[in-house]
């Protein structure tokens, strides 16, 4: 039941500095995509833009027949209701309890009464593994909690379009690992379109079923994960490798005599890590939009790195930054 | 951007911000609750400095027009003269002052911080206007607990002044009472209240304005905090003076 957002030509900028120009992609309808990027790329922007938080200078965001950027400001909060959104910190009322938080969207948009609330919020609680600190307030609970309770509250009025913000940020390797099989569990569950923006390589290379990247300003690339995963264009290569060599310096992007002098100097790209598979629905039934490993490949003439697809540990280099377990939200 | 263009555009946003708050302001469903959440809250910050500004006030008022109306030989018309400055004057600007200092900075500090926490963000993707759900319901409180605290500050000033007058500068309790009949008239209570109206209305629509436009973290918030008290300082001061002459070119006065 997820629908298809279709991006036409976005571009963006603050007070004349270009954020990103001319990005098309289509996110297909109940898949997952990854948008990837180093930090400072606007990814943030364009999750924002996306849900019409921000007008972009021009472009067309298409969902349900409808042009986004085009629409009365009254308009776009009937489209919103398709949307859930997990913002980085979970973006919790303070003021409110979990219980209260989650049950927030039910009590604005719709008749229900507190006890048709209860067993909504009860269910999405459930689903998130949060029962139990219903009475909390978010001042009260961890991090990785409130990124939980912010995405049962997301997903509350059963959203069509899911929408995270780096969920792995500020995260522990192994809550992130809990996150990610949530995320896949939740697709397969609700079926809906999702968007999951990152820099979290491990995060890209193994839950969706899209990648895309953005890099210096525009789309590098964005298709099926196999495909991304087998590129060997420089950019999608030395990202999703986590590696040192290639176009992106520490300063966004190299400048030409560095890369002339890494040419020169005859500096060889290690060979492409194996295509890791990709991580099931913890209940073993496929989620709708899988496709099986290696179809992309086979279909396009590609030859997978050798071990692909084997569940052979990657060995490339981990990006996390774990912060402190459990309390990624910083002193408040 | 050269300093007089940001101005201007901030003045146009404020001003659009307004014009968003009134148009909230018929939108249904109405917030009774938040309403009355942010009236408590208002007056709970502001009844007790407000009480304790006004009796100073209204004896420094009484101690200055005591030796001046001696001097010009009025004693009679102390009562009214000191009256009349509490509730014309200094009621509403006791107001002002206490509700842009405390009700003001609490709002702007609460929609500052929610807007760096992201809620709302969250809260417009959740498909819920802010302006109608946070700030309408905030305006109204701030107007309706200004005009009930001018009276408060009115009551307090007056006999501040009268016990001033009566106990430490021997005038006489009838002269003070009548000199008050004399001068004084409906209207000048009247205008007292609707300049608390709009100076209520004034220090939440700009403490909204600048909670929900703050940026760049906590700093952020606390500077948005520092800049909306300053601004409605200078606002209710212009505004004050507005009304004032106005109320004077329309309301005849007694004996002139």
């Amino acid at each position: 039941m997820g629908v298809e957002v279709a991006v036409q030509g976005l571009t963006k900028s603050f007070n004349g500095q270009p954020v990103w120009s001319d990005i098309s992609l289509t996110l297909p309808a109940g898949e997952i995509s990854v948008l990837l990027g180093p930090s400072g790329t606007g990814k943030s922007v364009f999750l924002k833009t996306l849900v019409g938080l921000l007008r972009p200078d021009r472009g067309s965001i298409v969902i349900e027949g409808l042009d986004l950027p085009r629409l009365s400001e009254r308009a776009l909060y009937e489209v919103r209701k398709l949307f859930g959104v997990l913002f980085q910190d979970g973006a919790l009322f303070g003021s409110m309890t979990i219980y209260d938080n989650v049950a927030f969207p039910l009590r604005e948009h719709t008749r229900k009464t507190e006890a048709e609330i209860r067993a909504v919020v009860t269910e999405k609680l459930d689903m998130v593994g949060l029962v139990g600190a219903e009475r909390k307030l978010p001042g009260e609970i961890s991090g990785g909690m409130r990124k939980r309770a912010g995405l049962a509250r997301a997903l509350v009025l059963d959203p069509r379009i899911v929408l995270f913000d780096e969920p792995d940020s500020g995260l522990d390797p192994v809550r992130t690992a809990y996150l990610n099989q949530l995320i896949i569990d939740l697709n397969q569950r609700t079926e809906a379109t999702f968007l999951i923006v990152t820099h979290d390589i491990n995060t890209a290379r193994t839950v969706p079923d899209n990648i895309g990247l953005i890099y210096h300003g525009h789309l590098a690339m964005f298709g099926p994960r196999e495909m991304l995963l087998s590129s060997t264009e420089p950019v999608v290569r030395q990202f999703l490798n986590a590696q040192r060599i290639g176009p992106i310096g520490m300063a966004e992007e190299k400048d030409a005599e560095e890369l002339a002098a890494e040419a020169q100097a005859g500096v060889e790209l290690p060979p492409l890590p194996p295509i890791p598979p990709q991580l099931p629905p913890s209940d073993g039934r496929p989620r709708r939009a899988e496709r099986p490993p290696g179809q992309w490949c086979r279909e396009h003439g590609v030859t997978p790195p050798p071990g692909s697809f084997t569940g052979a540990e990657w060995s490339g280099q981990r990006d996390h930054q774990a912060g402190p377990v459990g309390t990624g939200g910083g002193p408040r | 951007m050269s300093a007089p263009v940001t101005a201007v555009r901030r003045s146009g946003e404020f001003f659009a911000f307004c014009l968003d708050a009134l148009r909230g302001l018929g939108r249904r469903p109405v917030q009774v609750r938040e309403f009355v959440q942010q009236a408590w809250f208002i007056s709970s910050v502001s009844i007790l400095p407000a009480a304790l500004v006004s009796i100073p006030f209204g004896a420094v008022i009484a101690l200055q027009l005591g030796s001046l109306v001696r001097q010009l030989g009025a004693q009679s018309f102390t009562g009214a003269a000191s009256v009349l400055a509490v509730v014309r004057e200094a009621g509403p600007i006791v107001t002002a002052l206490i509700i842009a200092g405390a009700g003001g900075s609490a709002i702007c500090a609460d929609l500052g911080s929610r807007k760096i926490r992201e809620e709302l963000d969250a809260m417009q993707v959740l498909g819920i206007d802010p302006i109608q759900r946070l700030v309408v319901p905030r305006v109204l409180a701030s107007m309706l607990v200004a005009v009930l605290l001018n009276g408060l500050v009115s009551v307090v000033g007056v006999s501040g002044g009268y016990a001033f007058n009566v106990v430490m500068q021997g005038g006489t309790p009838g002269a003070y009472l009548a000199s008050f009949q004399a001068l004084g008239q409906l209207p000048d209570l009247l205008v007292g209240e609707v300049k608390a109206l709009l100076f209520g209305a004034a220090a939440a629509l700009v403490a909204s304005y600048k909670g929900m436009t703050a940026k760049g973290g906590p700093k952020g918030v606390g500077d948005a905090v520092n800049q909306s008290v300053v601004i409605t300082f200078m606002l209710l001061f212009a505004l004050n003076f507005l009304v004032t002459a106005v109320y004077f070119q329309v309301v005849p006065q007694k004996g002139s």
